[in-house]
């Protein structure tokens, strides 16, 4: 469970996210959507400790982030970004154990977890000797989720993780994530700023825009229950295109 | 009981350099090599003591501070230089005099050599000859003739504005020409009278007559040797023999010896050998004529100056390495300090090299491959410290970020991601700092580190371009060579994902 107290960050007179108080369900996934520089990604960066709060405090199982409990809340939460920040000096499976290693796990554990891992993610054999400069997009992707998972945190932060693939790669992946996440029952807190993804995976969705919460709420919520005109906008901004039968 | 253990321990120094070594220096020009050869083969002669002679030392600062510290015990000077230069007096003064202004440093003077190199005016012996000039108050008598000064001597106060009043000589206008040309000038007889310096090895090849200085315009610049107090006690043998050489060169004799190094290509050691040979039935040594070049490429010397080079680059550079990569993280990680470690390390590059080799005798009272080591070290911290910065630097933020959020201590981030991340831009500023090292390390030569710098001070000072090019081409093949090892040593060192791709 990852609570917000009365949080706040601003970068001169910049207001990136007024004072916000907010819970996220443990072991289910919520989204955070809204336009660009709305807050989330700030969000994101103050529960996992990249940034801290001019105000308030964040809780990560009751327990508030202090300078000396960092890393260790750290080791509870997988963290993904939209380009995967896989070092490049680093092979994909020395990526994804390199956490490990600096804890100085087993080197059996470590194996034994990898395989699970590699099960979980379906990765080709082979795809972990390579460097990330040798590796797709998508593929980049898995294995940042896989370091990601390596320790098998609780909480799992993923910032626009689709952001940066093509469509059809994004569909497969957004695919393997739900049946993923479904297996694995953690708290996910997830960025986007695309509606139908937010759909596809939030248990519940929290729209932000100008660094403020708009609504947080379920789908249905949203779309029957609006709290101001901003969410039915911003709703009827992301519909589709498409004919319904195409859909 | 006391007492006797202070004694003991007072003595137990000089009873330790007992059967010890005279350490002779010498400066950057032939006569110096020449005299300091002489001394140091005396000294081996004697029997009493075994002489290194530390060749070429960079200039007067450099040679007198390696005196004063104790790392040489005599050399060859100058009473000019040592009246104006070394005490800075307004005026000359003799020996007794420069002694009682010495004593306080612990040197003295001693062993006038019997020739003097001051400034002088030369005639072409036949024109002299014709026209009875044998002094310069002869000149008077003959205001047609054409005088070519160099730009220094007519510039300098006590040069020839001086000189004219002193003799009240009847030119007006010299010209003014280079030194080098001068000679040529005067064989051609465009001009008739040139300014020499009284030992000048053209005087023989161009049959030149210095004229006698009469009225003691011109300040004594007699040849003596400066040494350190108690190196007559402790080497009695030793020094009797030097005070043999007293009166023993005379002006014409120093005139055929560095004539014999400049213009016959004589190496000096031998010059030195033959001299004393014929002084005093003293056997020379080093009697080899002149050597084909790629004999003094490899010659004897050559592996020791490698190794000695090598150390010098080498040691300098790893302790750069251990200090510089710190010290550029340490400037990443907080910009304030950072200023001024850049500025720091900045500024010691703008040092000239031998200003800061001076400034290290004297800080560290020793000569030689410390001193050396240390100048090298201070000229190979800039690339290192600014290649780390801008290595570090250049990382970007979402790998920087991806390391804090895994929850990698910050001692870890550093070792397994940032420094891996710079390893290219830090191995290129190691890389830029060794060949740069193999440069500068020829300077050290002039303190007496050795290292291939030894040829190209000697080659200078004795106008050997062979010389000179024994010891430039394997400082520059050693560069090459040293650039190949980096380029090799990149593909293993930096990392596999981050090497570069060529197609």
């Amino acid at each position: 469970m990852i609570t917000l107290e009365n949080v706040s960050k601003a970068y001169g007179q910049h207001v990136a996210l007024a004072s916000t108080t907010l819970a996220f369900a443990a072991r289910r996934t919520t989204a955070l959507i809204g336009p660009s520089g709305c807050g989330k990604s700030t969000l994101l960066r103050l529960i996992v400790g990249l940034i801290r709060p001019n105000s308030g405090r964040v809780l990560v199982d009751g327990e508030a982030l202090g300078r000396d409990n960092l890393n260790r809340v750290r080791h509870r939460i997988g963290y993904v970004i939209q380009d995967g920040g896989l070092f490049p000096h680093l092979t994909a499976g020395q990526n994804v154990m390199l956490l490990a290693r600096h804890l100085q796990r087993p080197a059996e554990w470590i194996s034994s977890r990898v395989r699970q891992l590699v099960d979980l993610m379906r990765m080709p054999a082979g795809l972990l000797e390579r460097f990330p400069g040798d590796l797709s997009g998508g593929q980049r992707q898995r294995v940042s989720l896989m370091r990601a998972l390596m320790l098998d945190p609780p909480i799992l932060l993923m910032d626009e993780p689709f952001g940066a693939l093509d469509p059809i790669t994004r569909f497969e992946l957004q695919e393997e994530l739900k049946r993923i996440f479904a297996e694995l029952h953690k708290t996910v807190v997830l960025v986007t700023h695309d509606m139908n993804e937010a759909a596809h995976f939030g248990d519940s969705i929290v729209l932000l825009r100008e660094g403020r919460v708009v609504q947080a709420g379920t789908l249905e919520d949203l779309l029957r229950r609006p709290a101001e005109d901003y969410v039915r906008d911003f709703v009827r901004a992301q519909r589709t295109t498409l004919p319904p039968e195409a859909q | 009981m006391m007492q006797r253990v202070l004694v003991l321990l007072l003595l137990l120094p000089g009873l330790c350099a007992g059967q010890g070594t005279v350490d002779v220096g010498s400066k950057r020009f032939t006569e110096s090599y020449i005299l300091g050869e002489i001394v140091a083969q005396t000294v081996r002669h004697a029997g009493e003591a075994a002489a290194v002679h530390h060749q070429g030392m960079g200039n007067t600062g450099i040679v007198f501070a390696a005196l004063k510290s104790g790392s040489i015990a005599v050399y060859p000077e100058y009473t000019g230089t040592i009246a104006f230069e070394l005490l800075r007096r307004p005026t000359a003064a003799n020996i007794d005099e420069l002694n009682r202004e010495l004593a306080p440093h612990g040197l003295a003077v001693a062993v006038p050599l019997g020739f003097s190199n001051t400034y002088g005016l030369a005639m072409r012996e036949e024109r002299a000859a014709a026209l009875g000039v044998t002094s310069i108050a002869d000149l008077t008598a003959h205001p047609d003739l054409k005088l070519g000064l160099s730009q220094e001597f007519l510039n300098r106060k006590d040069g020839w504005p001086a000189l004219r009043q002193a003799y009240r000589l009847p030119f007006t206008a010299p010209r003014g020409l280079d030194h080098g040309l001068a000679y040529e000038a005067l064989a051609a007889q465009q001009i008739d009278v040139i300014d020499v310096y009284s030992t000048d090895a053209k005087l023989d090849k161009y049959r030149l007559r210095v004229l006698a200085d009469d009225r003691g315009f011109f300040p004594a610049y007699d040849a003596v040797l400066l040494y350190r107090r108690e190196l007559p006690a402790r080497f009695p043998r030793s020094w009797a023999a030097l005070q043999a050489l007293e009166g023993r060169i005379s002006t014409r004799q120093m005139i055929a010896l560095n004539a014999q190094v400049e213009l016959s290509g004589v190496p000096f050691a031998e010059a030195a050998g033959r001299f004393l040979a014929e002084a005093h039935g003293q056997r020379g040594e080093a009697a080899s004529g002149q050597r084909p070049f790629l004999g003094m490429l490899f010659g004897a010397d050559f592996w020791r100056l490698t190794g000695e080079h090598l150390l010098l680059v080498f040691a300098s550079l790893a302790l750069s390495a251990a200090v510089g990569v710190p010290l550029g993280v340490w400037a990443e990680r907080s910009p304030r300090t950072g200023y001024w470690i850049l500025a720091a390390v900045g500024v010691l590059q703008t040092i000239p090299s031998l200003a800061l080799l001076a400034f290290l005798i004297t800080l560290m009272g020793t000569i030689g491959t410390a001193p050396a080591l240390v100048a090298l070290f201070l000229y190979a911290l800039l690339p290192i410290v600014r290649n780390t910065l801008s290595g570090l630097a250049d990382i970007g933020a979402s790998l920087r970020e991806s390391a804090q959020a895994l929850g990698l201590s910050s001692w870890a981030r550093l070792w397994e991601v940032e420094l891996p991340l710079a390893s290219r831009s830090i191995l290129a500023g190691i890389k830029t700092s060794a060949v740069i090292n193999v440069g500068t390390a020829t300077v050290a030569a002039f303190i007496g580190a050795g290292g291939y710098g030894e040829r190209i001070v000697a080659g200078l000072a004795v106008h050997d371009n062979a010389m000179l090019l024994a010891g430039a081409i394997p400082a520059a093949l050693l560069a090459l060579l040293i650039q190949w090892v980096f380029d090799a040593l990149d593909r293993w060192a930096i990392p596999g994902g981050l090497q570069r791709r060529d197609g």
